[in-house]
């Protein structure tokens, strides 16, 4: 096994041990503190949640490095960042900076318009984003460690995660009813790399963890997610662009531990102030559409 | 048949609920609330973040029955996590989770996940051939007290002891297909 087929196996390790967690994006070293205190098992540091970015317009960066690093000071659990799509130089600084994952994220203005990182060429674990399982396999193809559902981060409308999970596993049974001799043409038609369509056809499920992520607000829609076969969970605008962050953290952390027992999930779910304000997917017009970024 | 419960608020459950299905006359099971804690013979505490299972042993009320579970003497083994969970002091932290076993533990004393790691080991008390260890942010026990029995060193630091019918592991047997650190668990409970 060469050096860096053992780190891959390490960073994909890694994101089992995150399963049936909450991994929470915060933007300060107290907003991470929270997180940890409601039981989070990773955050996630970023300058402004989905939700301000689509806010604000312009072009959506990488963390100032300053910021980061006062993340991983306050916490002891797994720190991730995020890195424009194709920029590999952000993730370079990222990999520098010791952090332990990093997103290649629709979420921040896209660095390439065509290619995504060769995230083989780096020792840091990589998550991605996908739609459908062509998606997915492209992005294990070019060397992510962990994925998670697109979603549509920064709504507080689980619709398109759910759509994307779906997607997902509709297509994981599909191919386990193909023969052998259906799975290159099947390859063809995913736009994915064949060894992975033919290991995914043999054990029925993807080669590495799978969360969902983008537009989850609720204990209710983390449940949901685990209901239909997620691995864990990313919650983004979703907890501090809410009345009460602290409790709904800890709700949510609740609620994706006991995802299959409706009684604790509805006492969970009391009383935890204003959600987050929701968007209308069919509001946003298409060019704005985070999903629709990735190749 | 030996019922084997393993923890199942947060993390490697899963691949620890799969090896023991390897093994001969095992039942595993995944536990998430207390009254499942009746009847085990044995119980894993797996790797996940020991921050977030300690909560949700503290918020499910698990804490007391597993400590009952102890003392009637029920074989317990920690992974990673587990090992943090079931420790009696915590560097850096004022207060344990179960605090079962005599030992100090620095969690995370490697650094981020850059630092995680594979070795190869033969190890006392497990058959040969060398035995493949996975370190995942892994913790290292600093101290112990004298009922602990120290088993296995890596890089000079004390990766996995043994108390009475405690075990804990800093790496994860559970990500690998080798069986043998299970074995070694479920004879500790065949012994009891």
């Amino acid at each position: 096994m060469s050096v860096n087929d053992q780190q891959y196996g390490l960073n994909k390790n890694l994101a089992q041990m995150l399963k049936g967690g909450v991994i929470m994006d915060v933007t300060t070293a107290d907003e991470a503190k929270i997180a940890e205190e409601a039981g989070a098992v990773a955050v996630m540091a970023l300058e402004r949640v989905p939700s301000d970015i689509r806010k604000d317009g312009g072009v959506a960066r990488m963390s100032d490095p300053k910021m980061i690093k006062e993340i991983v000071a306050a916490v002891s659990i797994p720190v991730m960042a995020k890195v424009r799509i194709g920029h590999y130089v952000e993730a370079q600084i990222l990999e520098a900076l010791g952090i332990d994952y990093i997103d290649e994220s629709e979420v921040l203005t896209p660095a390439d318009d065509e290619f995504h990182i060769d995230k083989h060429q780096f020792r840091i674990p990589f998550v991605c984003g996908a739609k459908n399982l062509g998606e997915a396999l492209r992005r294990i193809g070019e060397g992510a460690s962990m994925i998670r559902t697109k979603g549509e981060a920064g709504t507080g409308n689980v619709v398109e995660a759910v759509r994307h999970i779906r997607t997902v596993n509709s297509h994981i049974r599909r191919l386990t009813t193909l023969g052998s001799e259906e799975l290159m043409t099947e390859a063809k038609n995913l736009q994915a790399p064949y060894d992975l369509v033919k290991y995914v056809a043999e054990h029925g499920k993807l080669s590495v963890v799978n969360f969902a992520a983008g537009g989850l607000a609720t204990p209710a829609d983390a449940a949901l997610m685990m209901q239909l076969g997620c691995d864990g969970v990313f919650v983004g605008s979703g907890i501090f662009r809410s009345g009460n962050p602290a409790k709904r953290a800890k709700a949510i952390v609740q609620a994706t531990t006991h995802f299959d027992d409706a009684d604790i999930i509805a006492r969970v779910s009391e009383d935890l102030g204003e959600p987050m304000s929701g968007l209308d997917i069919s509001s946003i017009p298409t060019e704005q559409r985070l999903a629709e970024r990735g190749w | 048949m030996l019922h084997v419960g393993v923890l199942a608020l947060q993390g490697g459950v899963s691949e620890h609920l799969e090896l023991l299905a390897t093994l001969p006359q095992v039942q595993p099971i995944a536990i998430k609330k207390p009254k499942q804690l009746r009847g085990l013979d044995g119980l894993i505490l797996p790797g996940g973040e020991s921050t977030t299972i300690g909560k949700l042993l503290h918020e499910f009320e698990l804490v007391e029955p597993i400590l009952e579970l102890a003392k009637l003497g029920i074989p317990l083994w920690g992974t990673c996590a587990g090992l943090i969970l079931l420790a009696k002091q915590i560097v850096g932290e004022s207060s344990n989770h179960l605090g079962l076993m005599d030992i100090t533990v620095q969690r995370n004393a490697y650094g981020s996940q850059l630092a995680s790691f594979i070795t190869y080991e033969n190890i006392v008390a497990l058959s040969d051939p060398p035995i493949q260890l996975v370190f995942i942010r892994a913790p290292i026990i600093t101290e112990y007290g004298s009922k602990v029995k120290p088993w296995i060193y890596v890089k000079d630091k004390l990766v996995a002891a043994t108390q009475a019918n405690i075990l804990v592991t800093a790496f994860h047997p559970e990500l690998t297909t080798d069986q043998r650190f299970h074995q070694y668990f479920i004879d500790m409970i065949k012994r009891n």
